[in-house]
């Protein structure tokens, strides 16, 4: 049997839910038997997100231009897509600049020209810095997720209890305090 | 005393007359989820999460403020209330800026606690993510508004039990916001006796201890079924 497509994705998150997944240990190894890491920021070097992954973990929320390219990707090439962690489940941290008045120019004044203390400027280099979209959101206002793992960040028994059904064919049970606690 | 005889989740009861659906389930063991009503306080069904189905009536009643009735047949775990009530929680924390893991009432918090036990695991709704104000203007106290879901137990509270009356509601629908005194700054309020009952009786983070960081707030609601039964019931202990 071939190998199971595994990738992981880091948007706009802190890369906790990341450091949660390398807190499964052990079951790493386990987890390195039964699949191909084929894109990941803590487990492959490949820079594109490749054709016909099986099972992808999305950390972050999508704040800027870059974000809502590659999660149109992502949602294009792969069959099961998590939502991992509450930044992609809710927004989470990264939303709370929507409360300032809801657009990129509004925090990006506030951030860089109100509350500056010398020299305040907006970052602009097209190309190299990506665009902030004006409304942070959680990844299934825009794509359609197939599974939703809440945690801030999950545990790694919740990320085991999530992927490990899954990589025998069956699905994970996202129910009780266990497995939906939000935070 | 007149007794009414009724039927919850297909279990037979009889309770005295004037008995709420609520207290009668919980006599029965059945278990209904809520999120304003606390003992000790006047219920006001205004979280919308007790409705129960009864047999023969159209219409969802909130148990918290309905009276039995003699043959009552009700179902508190239909298909169909499951599914309003996760609605209903999710429409809760689309309304407000709910950020788990940065609230003082991380993992005591009492929607926290409803949206496990309605199996929500993220909001079909879009989130508003409205404007609202912190007000840290109290010495001991904090009041964020963002984490408020207009329970009303703070008001009730702070009315019955502790009879100050510092807190009410101002405005209306999405607009609608918990004031203190006139619409003045907590701390400015004569009226308030900083004893503390609000923070208390508040579900969910948004009144909270200052100077308690992401999720030490503990707060102890049933201590106020205790008070209204020391003083009504001359029942000292608990």
């Amino acid at each position: 049997m071939d190998k199971i497509r595994f990738a992981t994705v880091w948007l706009a998150g802190c890369s906790g839910c990341h450091m949660s997944f390398l807190d499964l240990d052990e079951f790493l190894i386990d987890l390195a038997d039964l699949v191909e890491v084929v894109y990941s920021p803590v487990g492959c070097d490949l820079k594109d997100y490749p054709d016909n992954v099986d099972v992808c973990l999305v950390e972050g929320a999508i704040a800027n231009e870059d974000n809502l390219e590659l999660i149109y990707k992502v949602r294009r090439k792969t069959k099961t897509l998590i939502s991992f962690g509450d930044c992609a489940v809710t927004a989470n941290v990264p939303a709370m600049r929507n409360m300032l008045r809801n657009s990129a120019e509004g925090v990006l004044k506030r951030g860089y020209l109100e509350l500056a203390d010398a020299n305040p400027q907006l970052p602009h280099a097209p190309g190299i810095v990506p665009e902030l979209i004006d409304r942070v959101t959680p990844i299934h206002e825009l794509v359609p997720v197939d599974i939703f793992m809440p945690g801030c960040p999950p545990s790694a028994d919740r990320i085991r209890a999530t992927i490990e059904p899954l990589l025998h064919g069956q699905q994970p049970q996202m129910a009780g305090r266990e497995m939906i606690k939000f935070g | 005393m007149s007794v009414k005889t009724l039927k919850i989740d297909n279990q037979d009861i009889a309770v005295e007359a004037g008995t709420t659906i609520m207290e009668a389930a919980k006599e029965a063991g059945v278990r209904i989820p809520k999120l304003c009503h606390l003992e000790g306080l006047t219920p006001v069904g205004a979280c919308r999460l007790c409705l129960v189905e009864i047999e023969g009536m159209n219409k969802l009643l909130p148990s918290c403020v309905t009276e039995v009735w003699e043959g009552m047949v009700i179902h508190t775990q239909t298909p169909k209330l499951q599914e309003y009530r996760r609605m209903n929680v999710e429409l809760i924390f689309a309304e407000g800026n709910h950020v788990c893991s940065i609230c003082v009432a991380n993992g005591n918090c009492e929607l926290q606690d409803v949206a496990v036990e309605v199996g929500m695991d993220h909001s079909r709704f879009p989130y508003r993510f409205p404007d609202r104000h912190v007000d840290l203007s109290h010495p001991l106290f904090g009041i964020d508004h963002n984490r408020c879901i207009l329970c009303t137990r703070c008001v009730r509270v702070c009315d019955e039990v502790e009879g100050a009356h510092v807190w009410d509601v101002a405005q209306r629908g999405a607009a609608a916001y918990i004031v203190s005194g006139l619409n003045q700054p907590w701390g400015e309020v004569d009226a308030c006796t900083s004893c503390g009952k609000c923070v208390d009786a508040c579900p969910t983070g948004a009144i909270f201890k200052q100077g308690s960081t992401t999720g030490e707030k503990d707060a102890d609601a049933p201590k106020f079924e205790f008070l209204t039964a020391a003083r009504e019931k001359h029942q000292w202990t608990r």
